[in-house]
């Protein structure tokens, strides 16, 4: 079977692309995938430090894309998850550098040479350049967005784009849910957003403090003892290999009652928010 | 009773519904690139143009930007209350 490449991508800085670049490929790996990461943030790289990888980078995405090195020579595999390979960025040139033909290339030598069974490329904020090099070699798009007005715009002006390049089914990934505030009224929830971008909704991701303590030591919070995000990860890449695993975070809200009066009788033992 | 607990339980609107709505209108200018204003005079014309035939409410009128398959529909939907009688005395 060829490899599937997904581009992450959001439009708007700061909702998490990196973060679920970063945890699904890592959870893809650990299922026995062949997997790629690739940040194709030049200039501003990070994927590299939230994998606790940036110490063992020698070439980049770049110098293949030159010629510089051959692809096995800049990917780093991952000492946790032996499928799991990193091609870092260039942190010295600029998005200009490559071109979306160029990304295209590469694109296609990784899955032929290297036999990758996922590439996730990690795409920087915006809409110019950079985000049209992430783009150019995907297979398809996985839009990341919080639950929050100005990043669901951006979110519905990237799909508008996708669509422009003929890529008419980005699939929807929420990340930062509170479903605490969600109760209160106070946050949008997956229903009121699939409502608005109408595209599918691949999984969503909660709020979670235990994404700051994997950052601050580079490990992926798959690979951590973890409750909510992790295995909310862990279903979206079971997701991403076909499996049909339902998304029911509605249902827990909206059986809040119900469960309080199960509980109240004992029938109910306290289940996970199911994400 | 009820009225007043369900009364006194909504007495702020929830700040989803209002980020909701505001994102709504924001969405209209960015698809379509034609603003609100725009589509609340469209919405008027129709209006003008369907009261002269039936009975309808103003308030009832709703107008909004469906997307499917990369393509834009302008849906509206105008409740009729009933016909306009002709009148048969004048001309
Ligand atoms: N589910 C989450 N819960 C809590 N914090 C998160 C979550 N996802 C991302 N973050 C934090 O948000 C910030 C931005 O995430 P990042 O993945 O770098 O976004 P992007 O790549 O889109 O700019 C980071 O500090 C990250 O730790
Ligand atoms: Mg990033």
């Amino acid at each position: 079977m060829a490899g599937k490449s997904y581009v992450v991508t959001s439009g708007k800085g700061g909702v998490g692309k990196t973060t679920v670049t970063a945890n699904l490929g890592t959870a893809l790996a650990l299922r026995g995938n062949k997997v790629c990461v690739i940040d194709s943030d030049i200039g501003l790289r990070n994927l590299d430090v939230v994998m606790g990888l940036e110490n063992r980078i020698v070439y980049d995405l770049i110098d293949v894309i030159e010629g510089t090195c051959r692809p096995k020579q800049a990917l780093i595999k991952h000492k946790k998850a032996d499928k799991l390979f990193l091609l870092p960025a260039s942190q010295t040139r600029n998005k200009e550098a490559i071109s979306p033909k160029q990304m295209k290339e590469l694109m296609i030598r990784m899955k032929e040479e290297e036999l990758f069974d996922y590439i996730l490329v990690d795409s920087p904020a915006g809409i110019e350049r950079g985000f049209r090099n992430a783009i150019a070699g995907a297979d398809e798009a996985l839009i990341v967005t919080t639950p929050e007005v100005s990043a669901i715009r951006d979110a519905d002006r990237i799909i508008g784009l996708l669509q422009a390049d003929e890529m008419y089914e980005p699939k929807l990934v929420i990340n930062r849910l509170s479903t605490e505030l969600v109760k209160k009224g106070d946050m949008m929830d997956q229903d009121d957003i699939i409502d608005i971008l109408s595209i599918e909704l691949l999984g969503i991701i909660p709020e979670d403090e235990g994404i700051v303590a994997s950052t601050n030591m580079g490990v992926p919070i798959v690979l951590l003892e973890n409750e909510k995000a992790g295995p909310a990860f862990k279903r979206i890449a079971r997701r991403l290999e076909g499996e049909n695993i339902p998304i029911s975070l509605t249902g827990d809200i909206e059986e809040t009652l119900l469960n309080r009066i199960k509980r109240l009788f004992g029938i109910n033992r306290k289940e996970p928010e199911r994400v | 009773m009820f009225e007043i607990l369900t009364k006194w339980l909504r007495k702020k609107e929830d700040s989803k519904e209002i980020g909701k709505n505001r994102l709504q209108l924001i969405l209209i200018d960015d698809r379509l690139g034609v603003s609100h204003e725009t589509l609340d005079s469209i919405k008027d014309d129709i209006f003008t143009v369907i009261s002269k035939y039936f009975d309808v409410s103003e308030d009832d009128v709703e107008m909004n930007l469906q997307k499917e398959d990369g393509s834009v529909a302008l849906v509206a939907s105008i409740p009729v209350l009933g016909m306009k009688r002709q009148s048969v005395t004048t001309k």
